[in-house]
């Protein structure tokens, strides 16, 4: 689809035999059915501190298993399901991860662990603030890094929903001054079935003649968003090749964002969030509340996989979250806050099938603070790389301000 | 005093919900509508956030502190909210202890273990973290940095990394204790205290337990930084987004020769020159709490039930008391003009017309009979400084055949409608 304004900066350009096409989309990747695709990098918010031990098992070290008596995933063990699924000799998944299992090995899956934050602090809120924000220690800034890479690469052809978040307010990441829309769900985003053409145009009309700038721009992106949505039908894609998300927000957010991908509404940039990661009591081991965690995003991801097929080759999937937990688990079968954790990478540019990232280990010296998992690999790297190598960012310094951007820290998870 | 207590009747999200609803019908109903615009001014100026931990339990308390110092002195109000039990736990002071405190005691008394017993796996997590974090001893400097760069001074007020360690050792010690009991208030506790002379902000402040933070609190409400600090933020909530440097030039000076009285800096700004300037008049954009109130309240509604008029101000971006950085909401176009907050601003104003929010009645009829033309009757009453002639003329396009509460509605969702 394009937009309207697209399409009256365009028209001077060539035309091709759908229309006018803006240079960026030109440049970008194409199918061989000639449609024009946009990358997409689809971040997923981790809410609560994901125990990254439990979920990428490092069930070679021996320390693991001294520290969590009750709660450690077993080794693994021929074909039990009841162990840790054996990744490389030395780490695992966890079995509830086991619908990923298959991802991992025709290489479209990797992690990246002991992954975090420079600085130091444990709070939940202060740490996803930081994260979001992409810089850590800093809390007076005022925009997220999803949107400074809007504002560093202003693109002149995209699409109303070049950054798009599918929960109710927009996230932090993509707050700022760059475009980017939340939306609940792709159907509640639009004027209200009772609201008749009259009114509809009304409203089109007064927004486009309105006196001032920003809510001139935005009334205009807000039509073109909704038009994009009306006249692409997305909500209307069922999943492909039976492809079946799991109940719950993110499987349904999961769900929309591939809808959008597939009605090539030129998403770029995809936020979505999941919570409930901080189980400080009856964590859990193979069973149990994280179990339970892993299983529905395994089966978000696994479906979101399957349903997108070949056009996976645009899209890289991360995974996020605030800061890992003890390595040591606590008295209630739980685990308190930590500090390095695990991103999960998805997609046809990662460099899969592998453990990202340098290991530190567990040995008590090696541990932060003398209890947790250090982190060796700054998340600003690992995001600054997907930035750069799969949607092609040249200037990273406004994204990731205070931060040396440097490819020789790009932890690899892409093929190059 | 147990109204607080997280063993209270009634869920978390019960008092959440209700904290809201009664902020958006204070906001309708109450009659001094000054006093409502400015107690909402100082509760984002400091800040909390109702996800963390029990800080929804702490609110009530942290609003009517700030309600009783909203027009009085500055220092006042500063020191009611450094004490405010919501501040200490939303900015972690109540952690605060010195480093030296004996490595085998006992961290801040409040509640030292367990779950507070509520909130949902994961949401509730911010408040776990602290209870973690309190068994560990040590210096939290994250209130001395925000007492400095969003309370007082101003990002660029002229602190530095030194201060804010100096702060942040004044004020170990400014904790709360009850929280378990249900009677959460706050305390100083010496032995948390890290006792000592220091330097701040180049003035020496004398040691002296909680004397210290006191000091340091008389030191930055009368601080010029803090003058011209305040005065900007209050000027750009009155004024424009940039408001007049002149304008905040006198309100600083006010601030400074009043001893910090709030009354007379608003006083200074609302009867300014530049407050009544044309060129000022509606360029500021409504945020959403002020977009609904004000269509509510131009309509002429009838209001039972506030609880979905809260639902469509967070739908609008501003779900109230869950603005999680200390930062607050922000007061200019750029954080309230998108896309997302304009769609659901749009169906709000026609929602709203047609009697389809919840809990409220509007007689769209009533509201035309004040004169000739359908679409000027309606303006003339809801939106008395008047729609531009383009906007008119595309209602009046559109307006032929369709029933009152439409027009109603696209007037309440015009551009002109989105400023103040």
């Amino acid at each position: 689809m394009l937009p309207r304004r697209v399409f009256l900066q365009s028209s001077g350009l060539a035309l091709v035999s759908f229309g006018a096409l803006p240079r960026l989309l030109l440049r970008a990747a194409q199918a061989a059915d000639g449609v024009p695709r946009r990358r997409t990098l689809v971040v997923i918010f981790q809410r609560g501190a994901c125990d990254g031990l439990n979920t990428v098992v490092p069930w070679g070290e021996r320390a693991y298993y001294d520290a969590r008596r009750t709660i450690a995933v077993p080794a693994p063990r021929g074909s039990s399901r009841e162990t840790a699924l054996d990744l490389d000799g030395f780490f695992g998944l966890h079995p509830a991860l086991e619908p990923l299992l298959p991802l991992w090995r025709e290489g479209s899956l990797a992690a990246v662990h002991a992954v975090g934050s420079p600085d130091a602090t444990r709070s939940h809120f202060d740490a996803q603030d930081f994260m979001e924000s992409g810089t850590p220690g800093r809390k007076a800034t005022e925009d997220g890094w999803m949107n400074r890479h809007l504002q560093a690469t202003p693109d002149p052809g995209a699409t109303p929903l070049r950054a798009v978040s599918l929960t109710p307010v927009l996230p932090r990441s993509l707050q700022g001054r760059g475009p980017a829309v939340a939306m609940a769900s792709l159907r509640g985003f639009g004027l209200g079935p009772l609201t008749g053409e009259a009114v509809a145009r009304g409203f089109e009309g007064m927004y486009g003649a309105a006196v001032e700038d920003a809510l001139r721009s935005t009334g205009r992106e807000a039509f073109e968003a909704m038009g994009a949505l009306r006249s692409a039908e997305p909500s209307r894609r069922a999943p492909e090749a039976g492809a079946r998300y799991p109940r719950g927000p993110l499987g349904e957010s999961l769900r929309q964002i591939a809808q959008l991908l597939k009605a090539d509404l030129g998403v770029e940039l995809a936020f979505t969030e999941i919570g409930g990661w901080d189980h400080h009591a009856a964590e859990g081991g193979v069973t149990g509340q994280l179990a339970s965690r892993l299983r529905e995003l395994a089966a978000a991801l696994f479906a979101f996989h399957h349903d997108l097929g070949p056009r996976m080759a645009d899209v890289v999937l991360v995974t996020l979250t605030e800061f890992g937990r003890t390595v040591r688990e606590n008295g209630n079968r739980g685990t308190d806050h930590g500090h390095g954790s695990v991103s999960l990478v998805m997609g046809g540019a990662v460099q899969g099938g592998k453990v990202h990232g340098r290991w530190p280990g567990l040995a008590p010296s090696a541990l932060f603070e003398g209890r947790d998992l250090a982190v060796t690999t700054d998340f600003r790297d690992l995001l600054a790389e997907l930035l750069a190598r799969h949607l092609g960012a040249r200037d990273l310094g406004p994204v990731f301000p205070g931060h040396a951007v440097a490819g020789s820290r790009f932890p690899g998870v892409l093929r190059t | 005093m147990a109204k607080y207590a997280p063993m209270m009747e009634g869920s978390p999200r019960q008092v959440l919900t209700e904290l809201q609803e009664a902020k958006v019908l204070r906001a309708i109903l109450g009659e001094r509508q000054l006093d409502e615009v400015l107690v909402d001014f100082w509760m984002n100026h400091f800040n909390v956030y109702a996800q963390k931990g029990p800080v929804r339990f702490l609110l009530g308390e942290h609003e009517r502190a700030i309600r009783r110092h909203a027009w009085g002195r500055f220092e006042d109000l500063l020191l009611a909210t450094a004490k405010s039990p919501a501040m200490l736990f939303y900015l972690d002071n109540w952690l605060s202890a010195s480093p030296s405190a004996s490595a085998g005691g006992r961290g801040p008394s409040a509640f030292r273990r367990g779950r507070f017993g509520f909130g949902r796996p994961g949401r509730d997590a911010q408040g776990r973290s602290a209870e973690a974090q309190g068994r560990r001893r040590g210096l939290n400097e994250n209130y001395a940095r925000e007492l400095m760069e969003l309370h007082t001074l101003g990002v660029d007020g002229g602190y530095t990394q030194k201060d804010v360690t100096e702060v942040a050792r004044a004020f170990t010690g400014w904790t709360i204790t009850g929280l378990r009991q249900g009677r959460p208030e706050f305390a100083f506790e010496e032995r948390l205290h890290d006792d000592g002379d220091r330097v701040v902000l180049g003035r020496r402040i004398e040691g002296g337990g909680e004397r210290e933070g006191r000091s340091i609190i008389h030191m930055l409400a009368t601080h010029a930084s803090t003058a011209r600090f305040i005065t900007f933020k209050l000027a750009r909530r009155f004024v424009a987004d940039e408001p007049p440097p002149a304008l905040v030039d006198r309100a600083a000076s006010v601030f400074q020769a009043t001893d910090g009285s709030i009354r007379e800096v608003v006083r200074t700004i609302v009867t300014s020159p530049e407050f009544l300037a044309p060129e000022v008049r509606s360029t500021k954009i409504k945020s959403p709490l002020e977009f609904v109130v004000s269509a509510v309240r131009a309509s002429g509604a009838k209001v039972a039930d506030g609880r979905d008029l809260a639902r469509r101000i967070a739908d609008m971006g501003m779900p109230l008391y869950l603005q999680a950085p200390p930062t607050g909401y922000k007061d200019t176009a750029e954080a309230w003009v998108s896309t997302s907050g304009l769609v659901a601003r749009l169906n709000f104003a026609l929602d709203l017309a047609a009697g389809r929010v919840g809990g409220v009645r509007v007689d769209a009829e009533r509201l035309a009979s004040g004169g000739p033309g359908l679409t000027d009757a309606l303006a003339a009453r809801l939106l008395p400084s008047g729609l531009s002639e383009s906007t008119r003329r595309t209602i009046e396009g559109e307006a032929a055949g369709l029933e009152t509460a439409r027009v109603a509605g696209l007037i309440l969702g015009s551009p002109e409608f989105q400023r103040r």
